[in-house]
């Protein structure tokens, strides 16, 4: 079997795309629209909406390649182009997105556009465009090892300046094209298609570090809002208890922007906070004396690579030199965290795919021999080998007989990995600092030498613990690896405080001036996008 | 056929009270019936009716049996448990379905307070200990009519449990006697309802109906505190009038918004309990006593025939296992004592508050109709069975001078025997309480006798818009007033009837009845007979 996997974008423009008019993400919706702060460019009128939204699909078309995308609206992108155009001209818009080109991972549905989660189980349904979809690959997707539909996402760091010039240094003759980098898991396709300036925000999700791993793989910011802050509604689920929306973006503020106006109650999603939550600015941090920085001391494992560990102390010691209290931490129950999780995102995963029977939407098998025999064939032919071995797993761990022994005990063991972190909070932690990934980004052809259940033990190892505790964290890219490889740095912090955390990372971010991509070899003519750097973030600096 | 099987099968036409001790099922020894108010945890298990097998043998023919009931009934609400959907019985075929209903997948479950509101009614009217934290689980099976796969319940943490269920049979035939019995109530909770599944033989298709899938159900299990299918059809029978009474759910038998199963099992007493078995998905209380006393019967043969019982819906899916609901937190109830201050009132359920708006309850009324109008138990309970005759009594004694016996024996014999014998509803009548109230006040101040009111409301029935006054003046039914007539009446049929006389005088005293009657005839039935009697006595000794 091939093994690839993918990440599904569509762009959409303005944030309007992403709800059907009944039923899915109203609230997104609204959200998305009504942002306070507005692009200063797009505001004073030196670059309108429409040119926004062209320079954005001409620069999809160039990276086609990168297979970032599944579903690009064209049409409906620029007619709300011209739709925020007027409102501009008139003087009112919508909010700090309106006009600005947005990309949304395929597993959220979407109104008018066809959600696809890059599995065949949704694939060429006769209810297309109309209702919500499901990706079945998305838990393979999850993890980066997936044979999605659609193929693997490339990472544009593999056509990088920085990256060739030091691959020309170590390999001489190698064919480049086979050698393309990952970008990680399961939201890579809108961190690729952040980092590719093919949009300024993404929506991922991020049920174990799906948002954050390819953030840091791809060099961009990638935020797990609190479990709870951000609605679900419309987000095809994985695993209830841990999935959020992420947010991708090429800087912290944009990030908190996009944060600011999705966050708060959602009455369709009885999981979000009740509170009312306002759109916010981060305050620029210029003094960090009074933060306490943990590094908890289970993260220093061996399989990390000695470059990571290196950025890491670095990254703590830029923190003590500016004048922040840091000290080491501990999380004793770390290392269970991996097996945890294996048992309450099967049992879920089994749960959640039960619903694809085949009979209301979706996939059905030509079988009419009996509603069983429909139901077997539906499932065999629409579930892959890995989605199959979740749900007989899950399926497993809930039978009466082992629902004490597996699911109970795991639940048992999610709450003291969660008390871990509530007990460091306490002691007067205000941010942990942690890697996101073991190492940079691999070549696919490396990466898909080992099995699934490896691979995504490994990719979550830094992450995962944090959706367990339904805590806030942000990938924030550091530096560049001496293969020229972005390598990002995880901060988590208290449950609800995602702005002290982005607050942080904000300054972080501004210490280590990370590097920006330089793809003009690659796209020449479309280098001019790229000469106005102000015009690369939504938020102004 | 299915018309008039309908009909019959409906609810709230067959039980103007229950017997026990009929049929198959009789009680030995002295009912020990508990009194009137049921405590919780009092139970009737020890006092259960002994089965008797077919042929019995020397010593050995006592059976006992153990019922115990699960019974659905669905929640009267405007839209479903989970989703905006709304609830209408007999829509068109999948018109009422949400995404949610039909489980696309990124929809969310998001709790309708009314729902929860019923289920707290209900449990306070059961006398239950309502939970101030509950949860969801999600239970699962394979099913085409059950969308997600699941179905959301309160397996772990319902939402009421530990409550009551007070009953009244009557025991023995001549004099019989009201006897109150007890059903523990075990637990009450919130679940969905799931769709229907058509079969289509002939062109081997099976079609599904959503528009039930989601609709607020609650799920009450009953203690096997019944021992014969009469007790179990009287519990669900006041099951019924308390959820309607709550408006929290019509509890149509027919139309499928009580659903009753029933675990059964026999055993001889001093021994441990048998097997159970389940008479599923019983749709008419009638039905219910039939099929659990038939199913005791069949258990008492097998065993006797040295058989054994075998529990046939034991099934796979029993393995199949819960899991809590990830989308929904756990649902909390407060009341005046523990609401958190700046608390959304829209927010919060206040149990306190539930309880205050709680109506009267169906064995309240009963107490309170025989203390006010001094009416036997099982009077009581026949004007609560009929849906809308307890109103009906009311109104008329409302409006009349008359006795509230003489009311209740009119409304309960010759009204109701009116509504039966053409298979009406109260709602239907013809006959308005205020012409029935006028008609007792013609009888009560003897300006009629009773036959000629029997007349009259015949009368009345034929709806031609007349009034009782009307309809006596017409048919000239008024009682004879003038004393002098009547005199002179009996004389005349004294007169006219020697012999009778002579047989009256050689000591037959029921001839005085004959001479009555002929009087009576000659007044052409406006004569009260007590009068006659006083009269012709009178005569007869002069």
């Amino acid at each position: 079997m091939v093994k690839q996997w993918k990440q599904c974008q569509t762009l959409f423009f303005g944030g309007s795309k992403i709800t059907a008019d009944a039923d899915c993400s109203h609230e997104i919706k609204r959200r998305l629209l009504l942002g306070r702060k507005v692009s200063v460019a797009l505001k004073q009128g030196r670059v309108t909406p429409t040119e926004l939204c062209q320079r954005c699909l001409s620069l999809i078309k160039k990276t086609k390649f990168l297979n970032a995308y599944i579903t690009v609206s064209e049409e409906v992108a620029l007619k709300q182009a011209e739709e925020s155009e007027k409102r501009y001209k008139k003087g009112h818009s919508l909010g700090d997105l309106d006009g600005i080109p947005v990309a949304v991972k395929d597993n959220f549905s979407t109104s008018g556009i066809e959600t696809t989660c890059a599995s065949n189980m949704l694939k060429g349904d006769h209810i297309k465009r109309v209702l919500l979809r499901y990706l079945a690959s998305l838990l393979r997707l999850r993890s980066g090892s997936t044979d999605g539909i659609f193929g693997p996402v490339k990472n544009p760091w593999s056509y990088s300046k920085q990256y060739r010039e030091k691959r020309k240094q170590n390999f001489h003759s190698e064919n480049e094209d086979s050698n393309w980098l990952i970008t990680g898991g399961s939201s890579g396709g809108s961190a690729a298609a952040v980092s590719a300036f093919t949009c300024f925000a993404a929506l991922g999700s991020d049920t174990g570090g799906s948002t954050r791993n390819p953030a840091a793989h791809c060099g961009v910011v990638g935020l797990k809002p609190s479990y709870g802050l951000v609605s679900r509604h419309g987000l095809i689920p994985l695993v209830n208890s841990m999935d959020v929306p992420g947010i991708l973006t090429r800087c912290v503020d944009d990030a908190a922007t996009v944060l600011g106006i999705l966050a708060g109650h959602d009455p369709k999603d009885s999981t979000t906070i009740q509170d009312p939550v306002k759109p916010f600015t981060l305050p620029s941090l210029t003094d960090v004396s009074k933060l306490c920085i943990g590094i908890p001391k289970e993260y220093l494992t061996p399989e990390l690579s000695s470059e990571v560990q290196s950025l890491w102390s670095k990254a703590a010691n830029l923190f003590e030199s500016e004048g922040a209290k840091v000290i080491e931490v501990s999380l004793p129950h770390t290392s269970y965290s991996i097996v945890c999780y294996h048992v309450l995102c099967t049992s879920e995963v089994a749960s959640n795919m039960a619903r694809f029977d085949g009979l209301e939407y979706g996939h059905r098998c030509d079988s009419d021999v009996s509603t069983e025999a429909m139901y077997a064939a539906t499932r065999r032919e629409g579930f892959n080998d890995v989605v199959r071995g979740r749900i007989l797993s899950g399926n497993f761990f809930l039978l009466k007989e082992n629902y004490e022994n597996y699911f109970v005990k795991a639940q048992k063991v999610r709450r003291l990995i969660a008390n871990d972190f509530v007990n460091v909070f306490n002691s007067g932690v205000d941010v942990l600092l942690t890697p996101t990934t073991l190492s940079e980004a691999v070549p696919y052809a490396e990466f898909i030498k080992e099995d699934n259940r490896t691979r995504s033990a490994q990719d979550d190892i830094f992450t995962q613990a944090v959706n367990m505790a339904g805590l806030p964290a942000v990938s924030v890219p550091m530096a560049l690896s001496s293969q020229g490889l972005p390598v990002g740095l995880q901060f988590i912090g208290r449950a609800f405080c995602d702005q002290q955390l982005l607050t942080v990372a904000k300054w972080f971010e501004k210490q280590v001036q990370f590097p920006v991509i330089q793809l003009q070899e690659l796209m020449d003519d479309c280098s001019s996008v790229f000469e106005n750097e102000k015009l690369a973030s939504v938020s102004v600096k | 056929m299915a018309a008039p099987m309908l009909r019959w099968c409906c609810p709230g036409r067959r039980f103007a009270f229950a017997w026990v001790g009929c049929g198959s099922c009789h009680r030995r020894g002295p009912p020990t019936g508990s009194t009137s108010n049921g405590k919780r945890g009092q139970s009737s298990v020890a006092q259960q009716p002994h089965f008797t097998a077919q042929k019995p043998r020397e010593g050995e023919h006592e059976w006992a049996a153990v019922v115990g009931l699960e019974i659905h009934a669905q929640i009267a609400s405007n839209s479903k448990l989970f989703s905006g959907s709304q609830v209408h019985f007999a829509a068109p075929p999948n018109s009422l379905v949400s995404f949610f209903d039909a489980s696309l997948p990124g929809t969310l479950p998001v709790l309708n307070r009314r729902c929860v509101e019923a289920a707290v009614m209900t449990g306070l009217a059961l006398d239950c200990h309502i939970n101030r934290k509950s949860l969801f689980d999600r239970k699962h099976y394979f099913y085409a009519d059950l969308p997600a796969g699941y179905q959301i319940t309160q397996q772990r943490l319902p939402i009421a449990v530990n409550g009551s269920l007070a009953y009244s049979v009557c025991v023995g035939r001549k004099p019989s006697r009201m006897v109150t019995r007890t059903v523990r109530v075990k637990q009450i909770q919130l679940e969905q309802d799931s769709g229907k599944s058509l079969h289509d033989d002939l062109r081997s298709q099976t079609l599904i109906d959503l528009n039930r899938a989601g609709i607020g159900l609650l799920e009450l299990v009953l203690e096997p505190d019944m021992s014969c299918g009469e007790e179990a059809a009287t519990a669900v029978r006041e099951l019924q009038l308390i959820l309607q009474a709550l408006g929290t759910s019509q509890a149509n038998m027919a139309e499928g918004q009580l659903r009753v199963d029933a675990n059964i099992s026999v055993h001889r007493p001093g021994e441990p309990l048998g097997v159970r078995t389940e008479v599923k998905n019983l749709n008419s209380a009638r039905f219910l006593a039939k099929a659990i006393d038939y199913e005791i019967q069949r258990q008492i043969n097998e065993l006797e025939n040295g058989g054994e019982i075998l529990n046939e819906t034991r099934s796979f899916d029993n393995r199949l296992g819960f899991m809590p609901e990830p989308n929904l937190p756990p649902l909390l109830l407060y009341d005046s004592g523990s609401l958190p201050s700046g608390a959304d009132p829209q927010q919060v359920i206040n149990v306190d508050q539930l309880r205050e708006r709680l109506p009267e309850l169906p064995r309240v009324t009963r107490e309170r109709l025989v203390r006010q109008y001094g009416m036997l138990p099982e009077h009581s309970c026949a004007l609560l069975n009929e849906v809308g005759l307890l109103e009906f009594f009311q109104n008329v004694i409302k409006e009349t001078r008359a006795e509230p016996k003489k009311v209740t024996s009119w409304v309960l014999n010759t009204f109701l025997g009116f509504l039966k014998q053409r298979n009406l509803a109260v709602s239907e009548s013809p006959v308005t309480p205020s012409a029935l109230a006028e008609l007792l006040d013609l009888l009560d101040r003897k300006a009629i006798s009773s036959s000629a009111a029997k007349q009259v409301f015949e009368e009345l029935w034929r709806n031609d818009g007349k009034t009782p006054a009307q309809i006596v003046a017409e048919k000239k039914l008024e009682l004879l007033q003038d004393p002098e007539a009547l005199e002179q009446l009996c004389r005349s049929t004294l007169e006219a009837h020697p012999h009778v006389v002579m047989d009256l005088k050689r000591g037959n005293a029921r001839a005085i009845n004959k001479l009555i009657g002929l009087v009576r005839k000659a007044t052409l039935g406006r004569a009260d007979p007590t009068a006659i009697k006083e009269v012709l006595e009178r005569q007869l000794s002069s």
